[in-house]
């Protein structure tokens, strides 16, 4: 009996979708090699497309060299691997869990989304997907409620990436009775038991995630790659801001490029710094006030270069070029005041 | 008397490694999946107890398998059955269903034939097995050594 031959299964009215391509796994996997036999590691790389991600991730972000070789190192072993297996060496799944520790706005949450691709390219993970979760997610409020919330996670990341931010609040030193330590165990069973479905990623600030390593050292073991971000350099920052703006559709005017470079030198000074974030944040308002100044010009008249050029003055009417601080901005000053007396009242 | 019932229900029983096929065909297509299993597969019994609810947002068969896993852990002598729901019309579509375990003894069904008036027979069947309570009708006998 043919599938289409069966009345009591149509859908009416052309409500069928088209059925996906069923592409069965298990089907006759390639015969071994002879041990003699010479493979070219070029064309397997080729072959899994890994190169196009690796060049993506070289091209698209700026700096983080250690992360990148770390990450090259473990295409490399996938790809080593998937080989070795060719001549019938078979091998353990390696251990893939991460922590990426590194300041705020360093790309950890970027690089994991790649590393989800990279991974599911090199036929480590069969879908590819992120599932990023911080503590709520984790953790539940009462008792019995944690393992579930946990395992559900789980579920949802297998065959993808767990990126867990800000992973050291999943454990609360304070409190022995916090519910933390319960989604961890969980969180060690499923990474040791499930390797090849899940890899987890821990993110989070370097000094707390010490803390956080010292008090579960089962978590710190069995994490097999420590990865830290480095801050940027000015130059990194520089770049980061041209690739935003350019994103984003606008340039820095010529004069604007010096101004620049002495407006982020000033921001990495300042306290509450956040790297990447805070490059984006100058960009949008620099943005908003080449709108402003654009509305508010006497010549209202705009061409092409204008809407899209970002001026010195756009950049020089922020906060961190002034000298005493406190006594402009009256504006932007005024409203946090007035929404902080605000909460307060209420 | 084997059981069978469902979408594969004139196949062997499916291995670990079909279960998963299937799992990742309706993960494919957007179905849900849900574990039920029931000590009394009567086959108008429709309403077997829910393992958890229905799995949303899954993208993988290993989680699926995991309380695939669990269930038959801790029912070792239950039926267990997987589902599969399509939403695409609106309303709770069972767009496949399956046996993942058996009980290892089936005792199977008894035919009843109860005759009323105009000596008009009418037919009923019992499984043997739900002659005992819920919860002890498959897995080892009650009475030790006693042959069922």
């Amino acid at each position: 009996m043919s599938a289409g031959a069966r009345p009591g299964f149509a859908m009416p009215g052309g409500a069928v979708a088209p059925e996906p391509e069923v592409t069965p796994d298990d089907d006759g996997a390639p015969p071994l090699l002879a041990p003699d036999a010479v493979v070219d590691l070029a064309a397997e790389r080729s072959a899994t497309g890994v190169d196009d991600v690796l060049a993506a991730l070289d091209s698209e972000l700026v700096g983080l060299a250690p992360v990148k070789a770390r990450i090259a190192e473990i295409a490399a072993l996938l790809l080593v691997d998937r080989t070795r297996a060719r001549f019938g060496i078979t091998t353990a799944p390696p251990n893939l869990h991460m922590c990426f520790t590194g300041g705020p706005g360093t790309g950890k949450t970027t690089v994991a989304l790649r590393m989800a691709g990279l991974l599911h390219r090199m036929g480590y993970l069969r879908r590819g997907h992120l599932v990023t979760v911080t503590r709520d997610d984790l953790v539940g409020q009462y008792v019995g409620h944690t393992a579930p919330k946990t395992r559900d996670v789980l579920k949802r990341a297998m065959g993808g990436v767990l990126f867990i931010d800000e992973a050291y609040y999943l454990h609360k030193a304070e409190n022995e009775r916090d519910y933390g330590s319960e989604s961890i165990e969980i969180l060690l069973q499923v990474m040791e038991n499930h390797r090849d479905d899940v890899v987890v990623i821990l993110a989070g600030y370097a000094a707390e995630m010490d803390v956080f390593f010292r008090s579960n050292p089962g978590m710190s073991s069995r994490i097999a790659h420590h990865i830290t971000f480095p801050a940027y350099t000015a130059d990194e920052l520089e770049q980061i801001a041209d690739r935003m703006a350019d994103q984003l559709g606008y340039v820095f005017a010529a004069d604007a490029r010096p101004v620049l470079r002495d407006y982020l030198e000033r921001r990495m000074a300042r306290p509450r710094f956040a790297n990447a974030r805070s490059v984006r944040n100058a960009v949008e308002r620099a943005r908003l006030r080449q709108a402003r100044r654009l509305v508010d010009g006497t010549d209202q008249r705009v061409d092409r270069d204008a809407l899209t050029t970002i001026e010195a003055a756009d950049l020089l009417a922020s906060r961190v070029f002034d000298p005493h601080p406190g006594s402009s901005e009256p504006g932007e000053r005024g409203t946090a005041g007035g929404g902080g007396s605000g909460t307060m009242l209420v | 008397m084997r059981i069978t019932q469902g979408t594969f229900s004139h196949l062997p029983d499916l291995t670990a490694a079909e279960i998963t096929a299937q799992i990742g065909y309706c993960l494919d297509n957007g179905w849900p999946l849900s574990v039920e299993f029931t000590d009394d597969p009567h086959p108008r019994n429709t309403y077997w107890e829910m393992w958890g609810l229905p799995m949303f947002d899954l993208a993988d068969p290993a989680g699926v398998m995991l309380e695939v896993d669990a269930c038959r852990t801790a029912h070792p002598d239950c039926y267990v059955k997987l589902n599969a729901y399509d939403a695409r019309l609106g309303r709770q579509t069972t767009a496949l269903s399956f046996i993942v375990q058996r009980p290892e003894p089936e005792p199977g069904f008894r035919l009843e034939r109860h005759e009323g008036a105009d000596r008009r027979i009418t037919y009923t069947t019992t499984s043997y097995a739900t002659d005992r309570p819920q919860g002890e009708r498959y897995g080892p006998s009650p009475v030790a050594g006693k042959p069922r």
